[in-house]
C-alpha cells in the first residue's frame, strides 16, 4: 500500500513518541548506575556483605537493609501465597457465578488503597493488635523458636510482613486466577469424567498445568513486596539490625532510602543510597522479566505488574 | 473401599472450605481499613479541613487545604505530559505494534511498570532536583508521570484493539487516510475505555507518596510556584501519622479518608465502565 505524506508523518510521530518511553527507561537505568558509581567503586562487593552504616565516618554496608527486605518479603509471601491461591481457586473454579465479579472486585480494591493509608492503619490498628493479642499468643505457644522470642514492640518485622502480604494478595490472586482460567476446560472435564471430586479435579486438572504461571504470579507479588516503601517504613521500626526474632524492629532497603535520602549531605552518602536503589531496580527488573515469561507460557498474555 | 471414598469426600469438603475461607477472610483487612478510616476520619473532615492551612502543634483545628491543592496540581502536571505520551504510545502499539520493535516497546513498558516507585523518585531527583538545586513541584509531576505512562499506554492499546477491524476497513474503503481513521474513528470509538484507563492511572498516582519524598518534598504553605517545594495529601498524611501528637493523628485519619474516598470513587467508576464496555464488545 502506498502511504500518503500525512500517513507517513503520523506513523513516524507515533513511533518516535513510543520510542521516547523506551529511551526514558534506559535513561532511568543509566542515571541510577552513574550516580551509584562513587559508592560502587569505593566499597565494591563489600557493600552487600558488611553491616556498618556510618554516615559520619562514611563507611557504608547495606547488609541489614538487604536482610530486612528479604526476610519481610519472604514472610509476606509465606502468608500471601497460600491465601492468594485459595482466592484464585475459589474465584476461578468453585464460586457461584453471581459472586465472582463482585468478590474479585472487592479483593482488587485492596490494591487501590494507597500505601500511606496502609501505613496509617498499620501504626494505629495492626501494630497494637499484634502487640497485645497475637505476639503474646505466639510467644506463649511457639516461644521455644528463636523466631518468636523477645519483647513485644508491635512495630517490627512481623508487622511489616503481614502488611506486605495484604498488599500483594490482590496481585498474586488476580494473576493466578487468569492463569487458571487459561487452562483448557477439557482437562477439568476429563478429570470429572474419571470420577474425581471437585478438589481432585482442581489438583489434577488445573494446578499442574498452571504451575509455571502461578510461579510467575508469585514473582510479580515478590517484586511488589521488595519495592514497597511507605507502609513498611511506617511499621517496621527502622532499626538497622539483623535479629533472629520476628518481633524485633528491622529496616528495609526502600525504607532507608525514604528516611535518609533528604538528609544525605555528602556525595558518597547519597551515592550509597542510590546504589541501594540500583540493587532494588535490578532485582525487581529480573523478577518482572522472569514473571512475564512464565505467565506468557501458560496464558499467552502478559500479566500486570502492580495490580492497580 | 468405603474408607477411601469417605476420605476423598472429606478432603474435598475440607479443601473447599479452606478455599472459601481464604476468599472471605481477605475481606477482613479491607473492611477494617475502611471502617477505621471512616470512623476516625469523619470527625475532622469539615469545611475548614479543605480551606485552611495546617496549624502548628498544640493549636486545634486547621486543615490540609494546601496539601489537597498541591496534590491536584501535581496530578495535573503529570497528566499534562504523561497522557499525550501514553496515548501516542498506545496508538503506536495497537496500530503499528505488530513488529519486533512493537514487542520491544511493549516489553519496556512492562519493565517500567514494575520499577519500584521509590526508584522513580531517585531518578526524578537526579534529573530535576540536582540541577535546579531545589525540591520542586515540577520534579514531583515528572516522577508521578513516569508511573502513569505504562498504565495509560497499555489500556489505550487494549481499548483500541477492541475496536473491530471492520470499522478501520470501512474507513479505508471510503478513502480516509490512516491518520484520520485512527484519530476520528478508532480513537473516538475507544474513547470511554481510554478515559477510564487514564482515570485508573490518576487514582494510582494520587495516593503515591514514596516518589514525592525527595521531589515535591512537602510545604507548609499554599503553593508558591512550580519551581518550589509543594505540599501533597499523601505526604502530609505520612508526616502526621509518624508524629507523636494526637491532634496530628486525627488530621492524618481525616486526610486518609479524603484520599481513600477520592481513589475509591475514581477506581469504582472506571472499573464499572470498563466492565460494561468489555461486555458490550463480547
Amino acid at each position: 500500500m502506498k502511504l500518503t505524506l500525512a500517513d507517513r508523518g503520523f506513523r513516524r510521530a507515533a513511533t518516535v513518541l513510543a520510542l521516547s518511553v523506551v529511551a526514558l527507561t534506559f535513561l532511568l537505568a543509566c542515571s541510577m548506575v552513574v550516580n551509584a558509581m562513587p559508592s560502587i567503586q569505593k566499597f565494591g562487593w563489600r557493600f552487600l556483605s558488611t553491616s556498618t552504616w556510618d554516615p559520619v565516618k562514611e563507611v557504608f554496608g547495606a547488609l541489614p537493609f538487604i536482610y530486612g527486605t528479604i526476610v519481610s518479603s519472604i514472610l509476606a509471601l509465606a502468608i500471601a501465597v497460600p491465601v492468594s491461591l485459595g482466592i484464585a481457586i475459589y474465584l476461578a473454579e468453585l464460586a457461584p457465578f453471581w459472586i465472582r465479579q463482585p468478590l474479585s472486585f472487592l479483593i482488587e480494591l485492596l490494591a487501590a488503597i494507597p500505601s500511606v493509608v496502609y501505613g496509617l492503619w498499620g501504626i494505629f490498628v495492626l501494630a497494637p493488635f499484634l502487640r497485645y493479642a497475637i505476639q503474646p499468643f505466639l510467644s506463649r505457644h511457639l516461644g521455644f523458636l528463636p523466631l518468636f522470642q523477645g519483647a513485644f514492640y508491635g512495630v517490627g518485622m512481623l508487622t511489616a510482613g503481614i502488611i506486605l502480604s495484604i498488599m500483594i494478595i490482590p496481585t498474586i490472586s488476580s494473576v493466578s486466577r487468569e492463569v487458571f482460567l487459561a487452562v483448557p476446560f477439557a482437562q477439568r472435564e476429563a478429570a470429572l469424567g474419571l470420577g474425581a471430586t471437585p478438589w481432585e479435579t482442581i489438583r489434577l486438572g488445573v494446578l499442574g498445568s498452571a504451575r509455571s504461571g502461578v510461579l510467575g504470579a508469585i514473582m510479580l507479588g515478590l517484586g511488589r513486596a521488595l519495592g514497597e516503601t511507605m507502609a513498611v517504613t511506617m511499621v517496621i521500626g527502622n532499626r538497622p539490625q539483623i535479629a533472629a526474632s520476628l518481633f524485633a524492629p528491622a529496616y528495609t532497603m526502600a525504607s532507608v532510602i525514604a528516611n535518609e535520602f533528604t538528609e544525605a549531605t555528602s556525595d558518597l552518602y547519597l551515592s550509597a543510597l542510590i546504589e541501594i536503589g540500583l540493587i532494588l531496580f535490578f532485582v525487581t527488573l529480573i523478577l518482572n522479566i522472569a514473571a512475564q515469561a512464565l505467565i506468557w507460557k501458560v496464558s499467552g498474555k502478559a500479566g500486570r505488574g502492580r495490580g492497580a | 473401599m468405603k474408607a477411601v471414598y469417605r476420605r476423598r469426600k472429606v478432603v474435598n469438603a475440607l479443601m473447599c472450605a479452606v478455599v472459601f475461607l481464604c476468599a472471605f477472610l481477605t475481606l477482613a483487612p479491607l473492611i477494617s481499613i475502611f471502617g477505621y478510616v471512616v470512623s476516625k476520619g469523619i470527625a475532622s473532615v469539615n469545611f475548614d479541613f479543605f480551606t485552611h492551612l495546617p496549624k502548628p502543634v498544640g493549636e486545634p483545628g486547621g486543615g490540609m487545604g494546601n496539601a489537597i491543592v498541591g496534590s491536584l496540581i501535581l496530578v495535573g502536571l503529570s497528566c499534562l505530559w504523561a497522557i499525550p505520551l501514553g496515548i501516542a504510545g498506545g496508538v503506536y502499539l495497537s496500530e503499528f505494534g505488530n513488529s519486533k520493535l512493537g514487542a520491544a516497546v511493549r516489553f519496556t513498558t512492562d519493565v517500567l511498570n514494575g520499577v519500584p516507585s521509590i526508584v522513580i523518585g531517585i531518578f526524578a531527583y537526579t534529573l530535576f532536583v540536582v540541577p535546579m538545586k531545589s525540591f520542586s513541584a515540577v520534579s514531583g509531576g515528572f516522577a508521578l508521570g513516569i508511573i502513569m505512562i505504562p498504565t495509560v499506554m497499555r489500556t489505550t492499546e487494549e481499548m483500541l484493539r477492541l475496536v473491530p477491524a471492520t470499522l478501520r476497513e470501512a474507513a479505508f474503503a471510503l478513502g480516509i487516510n490512516q491518520f484520520r481513521t485512527t484519530m476520528n474513528i478508532v480513537l473516538k470509538t475507544a474513547l470511554p475505555g481510554v478515559l477510564t484507563g487514564i482515570l485508573l492511572a490518576i487514582a494510582r498516582i494520587a495516593g503515591e507518596t514514596a516518589p514525592l519524598l525527595f521531589t515535591a518534598f512537602g510545604n507548609r504553605f499554599w503553593h508558591q510556584g512550580l519551581d518550589q517545594p509543594m505540599a501533597a495529601l499523601p505526604l502530609q498524611i505520612f508526616v502526621y501519622a509518624i508524629s507523636p501528637f494526637d491532634d496530628w493523628h486525627r488530621q492524618a485519619w481525616a486526610g486518609a479518608l479524603v484520599l481513600i474516598a477520592m481513589v475509591f470513587l475514581i477506581s469504582i467508576v472506571s472499573r464499572i465502565v470498563i466492565y460494561l464496555r468489555y461486555r458490550s464488545f463480547k
